[in-house]
């Protein structure tokens, strides 16, 4: 199972009400996988600083003083936004690396959930209700996100085991499904120096889309080469800065219905999911097909870029 | 006319009250509101009444009807009238997955699309899809008839014993033992008969027929009443 929400907004009025109108979509979702729930937010960008989104099993020890110990070590200013067990740092640009490696050392038990000018990831075990409730995910505004409530096959119930997974800056994706080829393509992505943290099918899903990308892959490409490269089950939905994409495997079991309007794109496992959208009962409402790849954009005029793959 | 507000009311009530219909019912009319993508609306019904429900449904609208007539005045999601055994479903709109699926009797009506593996392993019942289906529809459909006025899509009737399939538009390709047959008069029958059924005004001349090649299974001709 697993329940998957997704929200690409084209009116940008509706972006004060993004984690609102999320947090219940993924709430209504809940009985396709009570283990973990995550939802990542397209939120307001950094002008240009990396925002690195932290997770900790003890927050009050690890995020005290946090930025100003890490600013010293990188000799740069950096601020922090404290937000439960997460906390979002602000880290001047192009000192992410030295980052992530300084982290490892002054505080090894922080785990980081993703990196991006406009991305943060929140994430934890239990219910979606309560998973959006500790962050405030409903006062959250943004101009697209992802949520997932997840039941887990394929490795352990943990927070680093949650979706959304995020192995590139501002990419993330979720995925109903299992992969069977994740041992061996992870061994071949980890050759190519590409970050994964966990046993986690999925993250090697991310991985291989980040990896496609860093090889000069757009986003639809990448999607489309997984059909080939990907073994096992899959829909996935896919953020990235300004984009919003979803694939299926070409068997295509695991459910999803898609909605559009002027006003949004909406993805849903089901239906249920998307009905107290605004003008839902006018919108398109539709299955994705198998092995065809959806791409918005706000780069683009908002039209679907659809390609048989 | 009675109406049931599922969002008010709950689940379990509808298809308790509705199941609870004798045949001698004088409540023969039902409208369902609210439904919100719900599922298993409208299951396990043994009457002959009328249930319309006023919008988008989720898993398993109408499965294991008997006798009922239910209309979806929205799409429904996987597994709609699965396992019919007499009476009708009929959809305004599009079908998830495995529509009509093991169904032994009855009139399924998809006025939209219909997605992948309608008609999955069909036993008796009447299918009709105004439009498109999907891939491995028909998948070891065993008999009854399969109606597609649009277009099929990949793997059609993979692995097929006795149903008949009748395809207007494209065949994306054909499944394991499944071949394209000559229309005789009597197939043209049974089709007319089915479009008018299903409200459908495509001309039964513009339909292939498709079927078994029985080199799959072991066909003996001795049994063919049995199908």
């Amino acid at each position: 199972m697993c329940g998957i929400v997704g929200l690409f907004l084209k009116d940008q009025s509706l972006a004060p009400q993004l984690g609102n109108m999320l947090t219940d979509m993924l709430i209504t979702m809940t009985d396709r996988g009570p283990d973990s729930a995550g939802i990542a937010i397209y939120g307001e960008e950094s002008g240009g600083a990396t925002k690195v989104t932290l997770q900790s099993p003890n927050p009050k020890e690890d995020f005290a003083g946090l930025a100003e110990e890490l600013g010293q070590h990188l000799g740069a200013v950096v601020s922090q936004t404290d937000n439960d067990t997460h906390t979002v740092l602000d880290v001047p640009a192009g000192h992410f690396e030295a980052a992530r490696a300084t982290l490892a050392e002054i505080r090894p038990s922080v785990q980081i959930m993703s990196r991006g000018e406009m991305l943060e990831i929140y994430k934890e075990v239990g219910l979606p209700k309560d998973v959006a409730a500790r962050f405030d995910i409903s006062s959250m505004s943004g101009t697209h996100g992802i949520g997932h409530t997840r039941m887990a096959t394929e490795s352990a119930v943990t927070t680093m085991g949650a979706h959304p997974f995020n192995t590139g800056p501002d990419q993330c994706l979720v995925h109903n499904g299992s992969l069977s080829n994740h041992n061996s393509l992870r061994r071949k992505l980890r050759r190519e120096g590409v970050v994964i943290q966990t046993e986690n099918d999925t993250e090697v899903g991310a991985a291989y889309l980040t990896w496609k990308m860093m090889n000069g892959a757009s986003l639809g490409e990448a999607l489309e080469s997984s059909l080939e490269d990907l073994d096992g089950f899959f829909t996935f939905v896919v953020g990235t800065k300004d984009g919003f994409g979803v694939v299926r495997d070409p068997i295509a079991c695991k459910p999803a219905v898609m909605a559009e309007t002027d006003q949004y794109v909406a993805f849903g496992s089901e239906y249920r999911a998307l009905v107290n959208l605004p003008g839902i009962e006018d919108a398109r409402v539709w299955e994705p097909e198998p092995a065809t790849v959806y791409f918005w954009s706000h780069n683009d005029s908002p039209t679907t870029t659809e390609k048989a793959a | 006319m009675q109406t049931y507000d599922l969002e008010a009311n709950g689940l379990r009530g509808l298809n308790a009250t509705l199941q609870s219909q004798s045949t001698e019912t004088n409540q023969t009319s039902w409208e369902v509101v609210n439904p919100k993508g719900s599922h298993a609306i409208a299951v396990g019904l043994d009457a002959p009444i009328e249930v319309t429900v006023k919008g988008s449904t989720g898993y398993y609208c109408a499965g294991m009807n008997q006798q009922a007539t239910i209309k979806v005045e929205g799409s429904v999601g996987p597994g709609v009238a699965e396992n019919m055994m007499s009476g009708q479903v009929i959809v305004d709109g599009d079908a998830s997955q495995y529509a009509g699926a093991t169904g032994k009797g009855g009139l399924l009506v998809i006025k939209g699309n219909a997605s992948s593996r309608c008609g999955i392993s069909m036993k008796g019942i009447d299918i009709v899809v105004h439009g498109d289906i999907g891939h491995m529809s028909a998948f070891m459909a065993q008999a009854g008839n399969l109606v597609v006025c649009g277009d099929a899509g990949d793997a059609l009737g993979d692995s097929l014993y006795e149903a008949r399939l009748f395809v207007r538009g494209s065949v994306k390709s054909l499944g394991a033992d499944c071949v394209e047959k000559e229309m005789r008069p009597e197939h043209l029958e049974i089709l007319k008969d089915l479009l008018d059924r299903a409200g459908a005004d495509s001309s039964p001349e513009e339909f292939k027929r498709y079927g078994s090649a029985r080199q799959l299974y072991n066909f003996d001709v001795d049994n063919a009443a049995t199908y």
